[in-house]
């Protein structure tokens, strides 16, 4: 039997290499329909039950469509600004990961741990309360606004994973790279910033993109504490309408479909890499 | 005991931290019954959600197409959507669709309830990732080693029960302590459709008492805390099952 590459054999030699999880899922046309299908059902059903006199639950979709996607837009905004501030904090704390000094090194495994294992709600929370609103520097004030301490929030635990995933780049190259570097004379810096981490950068997109994709998803938390986004515009326009019980399921998985249209193009292209990546390495 | 209440009022008085919990007995009943509703969110929908896992994973592999492809769309859609828009799409959109009763007094009593629908959604949630994550152990599992169980009989549930499962649980337990960490954390989702668990509580304390800051750290600590037994819980299974003869 022929096993792959070190990281991804397990360590039993009876059994064969795990394969990642993702790679089964494919997107089909029919996978989108079917949720387009199953949101104009519930449109269907709902608009049954009220009876004609009301507008229908696709006509309300449709007349609160532009607020809907503004509010999905800033979602997005949201998702990119906390995952380049996350990518920027967590590049350096891999990297004091796998430090030489003892201390450091401890002090940035715990540091990762501690983001990585909290709640990211309880995080956004702690962004939202404990950040100061405006900052002072001497003659000069910056504000910050509620969503900017969202997208700090959000950060945080961009950050842990990201670390996580430099780390698990740089420990999955053959440790051979690294003698070969220091037989060539490079010292360790030089092997690092030359050698080891171009190497990884490839094997660090799939995961990275993973992140992007949870990150995204997870901006919707931003409703619970009072930002303007999707779910939030959601439930006003749900209100707007006169809280009819019917329009819930059609205007909560208009909210769904359109996670679903941003985030599966991410989730497929992922997949592509790492099998891409995967063969190569 | 006392001294504890005691030594936290003197540090509020001196040093202006309010940690309430630990001397206002209604805070302390309201947190601990907060983290109480957190561990039974998280054990009860763990436990169903490897369920989901372990059955989802079985139909998978069936021989009829039409269940292949409804396990595929179940796990497509929960894991490229966001599980808080799950959770409101559970609680508020088929909540609202489902018959419900009407009690003594005449209040309206839902089909199920928030705590319920928390657990169902979490369930849901995780289940989809448990199904991938043992779709993958169980693709490790030789083929000649399914081949050799049906030789010595066993029919294709007993191959499945006796062979593959252990075999495959072995191999996916790091990913499922993963997923069962993150399901842990996603637990505090529930906050939003009012399930009294420990954020939810500790949202109401810092509301009363104007400590912020100080809840925002017991919170942080507690949930540190939750993850760290179930970490320890994971790997105290991991080693139970490791297969003596094979690996380290």
């Amino acid at each position: 039997m022929k096993t792959g590459t070190p990281g991804k054999t397990t360590d039993l030699p009876v059994l064969l290499d795990i394969v990642p999880t993702a790679p089964v899922l494919r997107l089909r046309l029919w996978h989108g329909v079917a949720l387009f299908g199953a949101v104009l059902l519930f449109s269907s059903i709902a608009g049954a039950q009220t009876g004609s006199t009301e507008a229908s639950p696709i006509a309300v979709i449709i007349k609160w469509m532009p607020l809907l996607l503004s509010g999905f837009l800033f979602n997005l905004l949201l998702s990119v600004l906390s995952m380049a501030l996350g990518t920027l904090l967590g590049l350096p704390l891999g990297l004091m990961q796998l430090s030489h000094l003892r201390p450091l090194r401890a002090c940035a495994w715990a540091f990762t741990q501690f983001f990585r294992n909290a709640p990211w709600l309880v995080l956004l929370f702690f962004a939202m309360y404990l950040v100061p609103y405006q900052f002072q520097f001497g003659e000069m004030t910056i504000p910050f606004p509620d969503w900017i301490k969202a997208v700090i929030g959000f950060a945080l635990p961009v950050m842990a994973n990201v670390a996580e995933i430099v780390r698990g780049a740089v420990q999955s190259l053959p440790g051979g790279q690294w003698e070969a570097a220091e037989s060539l004379a490079f010292t360790r810096r030089q092997t690092m910033w030359m050698i080891i981490l171009p190497q990884c950068l490839q094997r660090m997109l799939p995961p990275w993109m993973n992140v992007y994709s949870i990150i995204t998803m997870s901006t919707v938390l931003a409703s619970i504490v009072g930002i303007n986004e999707m779910l939030t515009l959601t439930a006003q326009v749900h209100n707007a309408e006169g809280g009819r019980p019917d329009l819930l399921a059609p205007l909560y998985g208009f909210a769904l479909l359109c996670f679903f249209i941003y985030c599966y193009p991410i989730n497929l292209w992922t997949v592509r890499l790492e099998r891409r990546f995967h063969v190569k390495s | 005991m006392q001294w504890i209440a005691e030594w936290f009022r003197n540090l509020y008085e001196t040093t202006g931290l309010n940690f309430t919990i630990f001397y206002d007995a209604y805070d302390a009943q309201q947190f601990i019954a907060g983290i109480g509703m957190t561990i039974y969110l998280s054990v009860v929908s763990i436990l169903i959600s490897i369920v989901i896992g372990v059955i989802g994973a079985w139909f998978q592999m069936s021989r009829f197409k039409l269940i292949r492809g409804v396990i595929e769309v179940f796990v497509v859609i929960f894991r490229n959507t966001p599980p808080l828009v799950q959770i409101f799409f559970f609680y508020f959109g088929l909540g609202a669709l489902l018959p419900s009763s009407y009690n003594d007094i005449g209040l309206r009593e839902p089909f199920l309830t928030n705590v319920q629908w928390a657990i169902v959604s979490l369930s849901l949630f995780a289940g989809a990732f448990n199904i991938e994550i043992f779709r993958s152990g169980i693709q490790a599992v030789p083929r000649t080693t399914i081949e050799a169980a049906e030789a010595l009989g066993y029919t294709q549930l007993g191959t499945y029960r006796y062979v593959v499962l252990p075999l495959a649980l072995r191999v996916c337990l790091p990913a499922l302590n993963n997923n069962l960490v993150n399901l842990l954390k996603t637990t505090t989702l529930a906050y939003a459709i009012a399930v009294p668990e420990t954020l939810y509580a500790s949202a109401q304390i810092w509301a009363q008492s104007q400590n912020v800051t100080e809840m925002m750290c017991v919170l942080l600590a507690v949930f540190v805390l939750l993850v760290g037994v179930l970490v320890w819980i994971m790997h105290r299974w991991e080693r139970a099952l490791r297969i003596p003869g094979f690996g380290r």
